[in-house]
């Protein structure tokens, strides 16, 4: 498959992997935040850890849109689509995300009608095709997802679409990198940039992590070579004592972003005051809400929305985990009342949540093979 | 659907085991575990729910004994001979999809079912419930994939039930189907006796139904060039029988939940790790292409017309040349092997060098976006 095994031949991961160990000084320790979660997935299907020397330690970033939703805002979005008249529409993403009184799946087995898209657009053509009903379209993700919900919104204006709203969810990456930067008991050495941000804010918009942090940041694509190509980049700035973006991922990442995506952006959304990220609390200017000549297509202000907040339990330590100050399997809950199937911690619930990719790929087998270590 | 499997040659009795009125008093009483105040679809998935609740609330009340491992047949002694039974409902949407439809694949099913449990299909009975409203020659359609899947697999259709249900309480038709066989001589199907060093085998390509079913849904904008792999079984398993009957220990056709849900429930029977090697399973490239765009696990994608069998190794090979010169045998494969560790679970390592535990499906495989 074209643009998949090449990517994947093993011949030149080894070849990759004895470059890292030959770069790796044994005497250091280097701490690598991969910033999205579609890295963390690949780093765990792919088994990357086991073929890296132990010296390399990949920390498990923010990144992943479903695992820093907060229930409350999943409530909110429900509380509209109690209105039989409602078809609620969002990615798959978001199905099993557990709000108070459960997940939109749960919801839908009850009989709301919740409808699973594939894009934006596809929750408009449900609207054209639904004249009598009303479609929310529940938007979430970084600037991956923004600009296809900005565009899906100018449509709706031009085509004058009354029957559609969106409930804006959107974050942007670079406030929760900043608010983990900030954090005192955070320690890191490189980051690992995300791939898909990148192809619509660019690279330079990393620049400040480099000139004011003296970080390396490598903007990586998501297969097991790009992604040894990426920690062999970082390897090469942090032994030479260099910090700058570097891009991994040319063949999808443009340096300046994606200008177009950019604008449809500026268009439609503004900058919230400030916004909840599960797990980390309150970090100002982190998401996006819809300007006022869009209005008409804003569910938060067509609707009464409760604006619930809702906190995690207490016990759950999904933030420490979020910053990289614990590991997965040393939260309380992890594994025992925090599992995929009943995800308690924003991070096990997505596939790409830290918590959820090790619970699912690695956390049997290290039960097994390094018993001393689980005690 | 995941049935028990009763003891075999436990007498001679005519009764399904387990309804004996002696047999329920001396039995303990199992208690119910399944602690979910309601039913959700993953209930239905195939995966961990599903388990939940029939390990937690229909085994320990319905069947004899509970405890004993969940196969796809029972067997029961009939007054001194040994028949196998099956039922299984199929409640599919949309009715018709690329390579089949719910007539066909109710028929294969139950007969796959049988084949697994290691039994020759000879009879089924059909219960269809409809809904007012369905047309008639949509319910003829179906009649007729039935009929001809039944002749095609030499199995007679011997009765049925028809219900109707007002319009909106189900979807156009489901159809249950309960079948019966007589066992394979030669061959003990038990994850018991699952033994380190043996081989896992696969019939074919996985993922096909599946994803065939989620394109055919049309609520994706995806089209590839794929059919549902809906089919009998039982000639390729027949013909391994055949081949290498005594190192058959386990077979199971991997439906809902997929390849990896399957060797899953073996691991925890058997309480062995499965390695299975990640090049050597065979997907093709469309349903391979689909699950990266859609973030899923081919492991964890249904089939309809596939088969895994755990062998001892010595008669592997003999088993795969009869799957290889049997048609539609052609691309079965080894794809792993039993081990001790990790006990209880199903290792998939990567050409790399470095491994990943798999998994049972939780819940239905779902598209990830972002």
């Amino acid at each position: 498959m074209k643009f998949v095994d090449e990517f994947r031949d093993a011949e030149v991961v080894h070849k990759a992997a004895g470059e890292i160990r030959r770069l790796a000084d044994p005497a250091r320790h280097y701490r690598i935040m991969e910033i999205c979660g579609g890295h963390t997935h690949a780093i765990y299907r792919f088994g990357l850890k086991d073929i890296l020397p132990e010296s390399i330690e990949f920390i498990h970033g923010p990144g992943c849109p479903i695992c820093v939703l907060p229930m409350g805002r999943i409530d909110d979005g429900l509380s509209l689509a109690e209105d039989l008249n409602v078809i609620f529409a969002a990615f798959g993403d978001v199905m099993r995300v557990p709000g108070t009184r459960g997940s939109l799946l749960q919801h839908r087995a009850r009989g709301m009608d919740v409808r699973i898209v594939y894009s934006p657009s596809d929750a408009l053509t449900l609207a054209h095709a639904n004249p009598d009903r009303h479609v929310m379209f529940f938007a979430i993700g970084f600037e991956t997802t923004a600009p296809s919900t900005a565009l899906t919104l100018m449509r709706a204006k031009a085509e004058g679409i009354r029957n559609f709203s969106v409930f804006c969810n959107h974050v942007t990456i670079m406030p929760a990198v900043q608010a983990i930067l900030d954090s005192a008991d955070v320690q890191l050495d490189a980051f690992i940039g995300p791939g898909h941000v990148s192809t619509v804010i660019g690279c330079q918009a990393y620049e400040w992590i480099a000139k004011h942090k003296s970080k390396p940041v490598v903007i990586s694509g998501f297969e097991p070579l790009d992604i040894l190509e990426s920690v062999v980049m970082i390897l090469r700035q942090l032994n030479d004592g260099e910090a700058k973006v570097e891009n991994q991922y040319k063949r999808a990442v443009p340096w300046e972003g994606n200008r177009t995506a950019l604008q449809v952006m500026a268009e439609v959304f503004e900058l919230r005051p400030d916004f909840e990220w599960r797990g980390i609390g309150l970090i100002s200017q982190s998401a996006l809400r819809i300007r006022d000549s869009y209005a008409a297509w804003d569910a938060e202000r067509r609707f009464h929305i409760p604006g619930l907040r809702v906190t995690d339990p207490k016990a759950a330590q999904c933030g420490e985990v979020l910053k990289g100050v614990l590991k997965p399997v040393q939260c309380k809950l992890f594994g025992q009342e925090c599992t995929p199937e009943h995800p308690l911690g924003a991070l096990m619930v997505s596939s790409e949540g830290a918590c959820a990719a090790c619970y699912s790929y690695e956390h049997r087998k290290a039960m097994v093979s390094i018993p001393s270590q689980s005690a | 659907m995941l049935q028990l499997r009763t003891p075999k040659g436990d007498g001679e009795h005519s009764e399904p085991v387990g309804l004996k009125s002696e047999a329920r008093d001396s039995s303990p009483s199992f208690a119910v575990l399944l602690r979910d105040p309601q039913i959700e679809m993953a209930h239905g998935a195939g995966g961990t729910a599903t388990r939940r609740l029939v390990e937690g609330l229909f085994a320990p009340l319905l069947l004899h004994s509970p405890s004993e491992p969940l196969a796809d047949a029972a067997h029961v002694a009939v007054n001194g001979t040994r028949i196998a039974v099956t039922t299984d409902s199929f409640v599919v949407s949309p009715l018709c999809f690329p390579g089949g439809s719910i007539g066909e694949l109710a028929i294969n099913g139950t007969i796959n079912d049988l084949a697994v449990a290691g039994a020759r299909p000879e009879a089924i009975v059909v219960t269809f419930v409809l809904e007012a409203g369905l047309a008639t020659k949509i319910l003829e359609a179906e009649v007729r994939a039935m009929a001809e899947a039944a002749r095609r697999a030499g199995v007679q259709i011997v009765g049925g039930d028809t219900k109707v249900v007002e319009h909106g309480k189900a979807d156009q038709m489901y159809v249950t189907t309960t079948g019966i066989g007589s066992p394979l001589p030669g061959v003990t199907i038990d994850p018991r006796l699952v033994q380190v060093g043996d081989k896992v085998l696969l019939s074919g390509c996985m993922g096909d139904h599946g994803i065939t079913i989620l394109l055919a849904r049309g609520e994706l904008d995806i089209q590839a060039d794929l059919r549902s792999d809906t089919r009998s079984v039982f000639p390729l398993v027949d013909a391994m029988v055949r081949a290498a009957g005594p190192g058959i220990r386990w077979m199971r056709d991997p439906t809902r939940g997929g390849v990896a849900t399957s060797l899953n429930e073996l691991a925890r029977d058997c309480s062995l790790g499965i390695h299975l090697f990640e090049p050597a399973l065979p997907v093709r490239d469309a349903v391979r292409g689909a699950c990266e765009l859609l973030g899923l696990d081919p492991l964890h994608i249904a089939n309809e017309g596939q088969f895994l069998a755990v062998v001892a190794s010595k008669y592997a090979e003999r088993a795969l040349n009869a799957l290889h010169q049997t048609p539609g045998g052609e691309e079965a494969r080894v794809i792993g092997e039993i081990h001790e560790q990790p006990a209880a679970a199903v290792l998939v390592t990567t050409p790399y060098g470095g491994s990943r535990v798999v998994d049972m499906l939780v819940g239905d495989p779902l598209p990830r976006i972002c």
